[in-house]
């Protein structure tokens, strides 16, 4: 054997060399189809490049030849683990421009389903972070609950992920019957299982070395980094939307901001548990303070005919359906850019209208896309393993960051 | 919100007077148009002044007016995260665009300019590492602009795309990357 004992020449030059690495685009901790390009001197990351775009679908652009309700569709497919939150930035932009609001009844049916995607969205990666780190039990759990989540949605919806529930004035239809007792039991069911997920992993050795002071991401460099959501209220950043410029009806309830200061992925996982424990109380109140009512708002060249009977044999709401199926409603000139806390973050649309039935300029700001950003700002994340435990704490979605 | 005071335009306009224009507010957000030369002065103001604090970046969009003249505009969204107040910040553009980076303010600006690079073809003179972020490298053309055919030009890959070359392929000065960024390999 050769002896290569020493690691630099006498005059010293060194015998190793910093070695690129593809992570990605096909790999399971990666979450969708990130590449990054990682600089490696041995086992420490000395930079990182994230090369994204793999899953670009060209949503903005294509909105621009879509009607408005043609759009929604496409806001399912931003964050797949959570399309009713992604409507309802959609809806809220648009109703802005319209200057109208739904009904109360849509406007709780609409925050419901929002808080039931926010469960979906961190139960997933509740999972799937401890995964990423070895423990794979906790994924078999959490998903487990997400079919629960799917089923409630497919009782409302009929669809299990791209639900398109929401419309311009309201939610498509009402509430089916039976719906209240099935809800009420997940939400009877579900605090326990938070409980066990925590359970689980709370006391896992491997999991808290791993997470547990790794990938520290300091309030200033959050901030800075423009991270939204759970990730920068992790670094002791006290922001939520819902509270702090309420939409729909958030300013009727009570609800605790999970806020962390350690900054680390464990905080990031910690806040992710903790919310879903509120959307539980959120969705609670919800179902208490429901009222009675239409769920979409009456305004015939905007909302389309209730009753679907009637467009069988009425002429005027055949025409009216018609139309607005084919050529859609004009929305007056203008901008708006509206924005809500999504599971992942500010999700914000900025919508510029020319008068017509589409849009004329349709931005997505789309959380995923910025917290990927993060990557940019952790410290106390040298080696290549613990470049798994920021990514996964990140929760980045990668159809959301590709759009 | 309400019990928030509103949002005071009038330190920023007697700070920086003509040079930028108060558009008023629309929908709940206070408009400003900000020259090209100006924006990263105006952005740092806005994010030091100790009454405004203008201290997290939303978002920043490029727009394509074609065929209005100025044909480009940078859009910038900020939030007050103390004051919990929104402004947006128009600059418009000529063609071929450029703009001032604002990378040095915040550095999430990073990927925001690099996409309304790749999408608009604004170039942000002064960014760090001005690449294509979401199309590939050698892509030829800006996609979101609006004389860019929606499926894309006819080749072999993409047989439903539109006929004829780029109507605005790129020219030198626009693809020319600032120094100290990387370039876009060309072919």
């Amino acid at each position: 054997m050769t002896e290569v004992t020493e690691l630099s020449r006498p005059q010293g030059e060194a015998l190793t060399k910093d070695v690129l690495l593809n992570l990605g685009p096909q790999h399971p901790s990666t979450h969708g189809v990130l590449r990054l390009v990682l600089e490696l001197d041995g086992e420490y990351v000395e930079r990182v490049d994230p090369h994204i775009g793999y899953l670009h679908r060209g949503t903005e652009k294509l909105a621009e030849s879509f009607t408005y309700t043609q759009i929604f569709p496409l806001t399912d497919r931003l964050d797949y683990l959570c399309p009713p939150s992604n409507n309802l930035a959609f809806a809220l932009a648009v109703e802005k421009l319209l200057g109208i609001e739904a009904p109360v009844r849509a406007q709780y049916i609409r925050v419901m389903m929002a808080e039931l995607a926010r469960i979906s969205g961190h139960l997933l990666i509740t999972g799937a972070l401890p995964m990423d780190l070895g423990a794979m039990t906790a994924l078999l759990y959490v998903m487990r609950e997400r079919e629960m989540i799917m089923d409630l949605l497919e009782m409302i919806t009929g669809a299990r992920m791209h639900t398109s529930f929401c419309r311009v004035g309201g939610v498509r239809e009402d509430l089916p019957d039976g719906f209240f007792p099935k809800i009420r039991e997940f939400c009877d069911i579900f605090p326990n299982r938070i409980r066990d997920y925590e359970r689980l992993l709370e006391d896992n050795r491997v999991f808290l070395k791993r997470t547990k002071g790794i990938g520290v991401i300091s309030g200033e460099d959050a901030i800075d980094l423009g991270l939204s959501g759970p990730n920068l209220r992790a670094s002791g950043v006290d922001w939520d939307i819902r509270r702090d410029e309420p939409y729909e009806i958030y300013d009727r309830l009570e609800f605790n901001v999970i806020i962390r200061n350690e900054g680390d992925c464990y905080a990031r996982w910690r806040c992710r548990v903790d919310e879903m424990r509120e959307s539980i109380a959120i969705i609670e109140q919800c179902l208490d303070q429901m009222p009675e009512g239409p769920f979409q708002i009456d305004m015939p060249t905007i909302a389309f005919p209730v009753d679907k009977d009637r467009v069988h044999c009425s002429m005027e709401a055949l025409i009216q359906h018609f139309d607005l199926s084919a050529y859609g409603f004009k929305v007056p000139k203008g901008e708006v850019y509206s924005a809500i806390e999504a599971p992942k973050g500010e999700l914000g649309f900025y919508i510029i209208s020319d008068g017509s039935p589409k849009p004329f300029r349709m931005k997505v700001r789309a959380p995923s896309f910025v917290n990927l950003q993060g990557l940019f700002g952790v410290t106390k994340a040298r080696y290549l393993a613990d470049m798994i435990a920021v990514l996964g704490s990140l929760d980045p979605v990668m159809a959301e960051v590709d759009k | 919100m309400s019990g928030e005071p509103s949002f005071n335009p009038a330190p920023i306009m007697e700070h920086f007077e003509a040079a930028i224009e108060d558009l008023g507010t629309s929908h709940g957000i206070h408009v400003f148009a900000v020259p090209p030369d100006r924006i990263v002065e105006f952005c740092r103001f806005l994010k030091d002044h100790p009454a405004l604090q203008f201290n997290f970046l939303s978002d920043i969009c490029g727009v394509d007016h074609y065929p209005e003249m100025p044909r480009f505009e940078a859009v910038y969204h900020l939030y007050s995260l103390p004051k919990k107040w929104r402004v947006r910040i128009k600059c418009h553009l000529g063609d071929p665009p450029r703009v001032p980076s604002v990378t040095g303010v915040w550095r999430t600006a990073n990927w925001h300019e690099r996409e309304a690079w790749d999408m608009y073809g604004i170039t942000f003179e002064g960014h760090p590492d001005l690449r294509r972020i979401y199309m590939w490298e050698g892509f030829e053309g800006f996609p979101q602009r609006k004389d860019f055919p929606l499926r894309g030009y006819k080749d072999t890959l993409n047989p439903f795309g539109a006929e004829g070359p780029p109507p605005t392929t790129p020219d030198i000065a626009t693809r020319d990357i600032p120094q100290g960024g990387r370039l876009t390999p060309e072919h």
